[in-house]
């Protein structure tokens, strides 16, 4: 991939990405975690998984960002005011995220293939939808069923959970 | 001239981010957004591996990709089900911030 194409969209996931932690308003960070996840898609069809792009757009930045924004509006939600930022549990909190972005960063320095470029494909990946089925009903079939047992246990929990109770 | 390393140093930067939401906020949703930056932080570097190791086919090792697949997956059911708690946590206290929160402190 391009130089000119990775570090825009890099940039625009990780700003984006940074305003939704720093926005005080829920619905400004919904709608940042929106962008930051298309800039995300974008990153992923750069590497040539196009499926995987596609379900990102779909599943993150379609469902689940509606299920976030129907949540914030269903609570009615306002921006966090009139309490004071507690300062020692700030610095706390970025001093660690500081200090486990050096370990990563150290970890990625010290890797050999991290400096290499990508191998050249030989063969197009435009029906990677094909490959990446063909391993999932394949060698993954076992596991791809307990992943539909784990979605029918949430979806019931789900329906469990937002039951009102009788009394 | 893109690198692997550069692949990951954008993930370890949007893992770092995403963890310093989950410790700063106090907004519990909020917090599982920071979670679902996390989450992707990962699949990212997954990606970007499969991408790194081409196989003998000339096609991208596809296993990782499958593994996003499933993360996405549990990433979507996981939002469901806790912001189905955080919904019955809003009505048993009227309140979203974990400062509030403290049932379960020792």
């Amino acid at each position: 991939m391009s130089p000119f194409l990775f570090w825009p969209f890099a940039l625009l996931m990780l700003v984006f990405g940074a305003a939704v932690v720093v926005n005080r308003n829920p619905v400004a960070s919904a709608l940042s975690l929106v962008v930051s996840f298309l800039g995300l898609a974008a990153l992923f069809m750069s590497l040539d998984a196009y499926f995987i792009g596609i379900i990102q757009v779909l599943v993150y930045a379609g469902a689940v960002m509606v299920l976030f924004l129907f949540i914030i509006m269903l609570l009615n939600l306002r921006a966090e005011e009139g309490r004071q930022v507690s300062w020692l549990a700030l610095i706390g909190g970025i001093a660690v995220a500081l200090a486990l972005l050096a370990q990563i960063l150290y970890v990625i320095h010290n890797l050999k293939s991290a400096h290499q470029a990508f191998p050249p494909l030989t063969r197009s990946t435009f029906d990677d939808v094909r490959n990446v089925g063909l391993l999932l009903f394949g060698s993954y079939n076992l596991p791809f069923q307990i992943i539909g047992i784990l979605v029918l246990v949430a979806t019931i929990g789900v329906v469990l959970l937002s039951k009102r109770e009788p009394r | 001239m893109v690198t692997l390393g550069d692949y990951l140093i954008v993930s370890g930067i949007l893992f770092a981010i995403g963890f310093a939401g989950v410790m700063v906020r106090r907004n519990l949703i909020v917090i599982l957004m920071s979670l679902e930056l996390m989450l992707n932080a990962a699949n990212l570097s997954l990606v970007a591996f499969s991408r790194f190791q081409v196989q003998q086919s000339g096609l991208p090792n596809y296993n990782a990709q499958v593994f996003v697949f499933f993360i996405i997956t549990v990433a979507a059911a996981e939002v469901a089900v806790g912001l189905a708690i955080l919904v019955a946590l809003y009505r048993a206290r009227q309140t979203t911030d974990v400062k509030d929160i403290t049932s379960l402190k020792f």
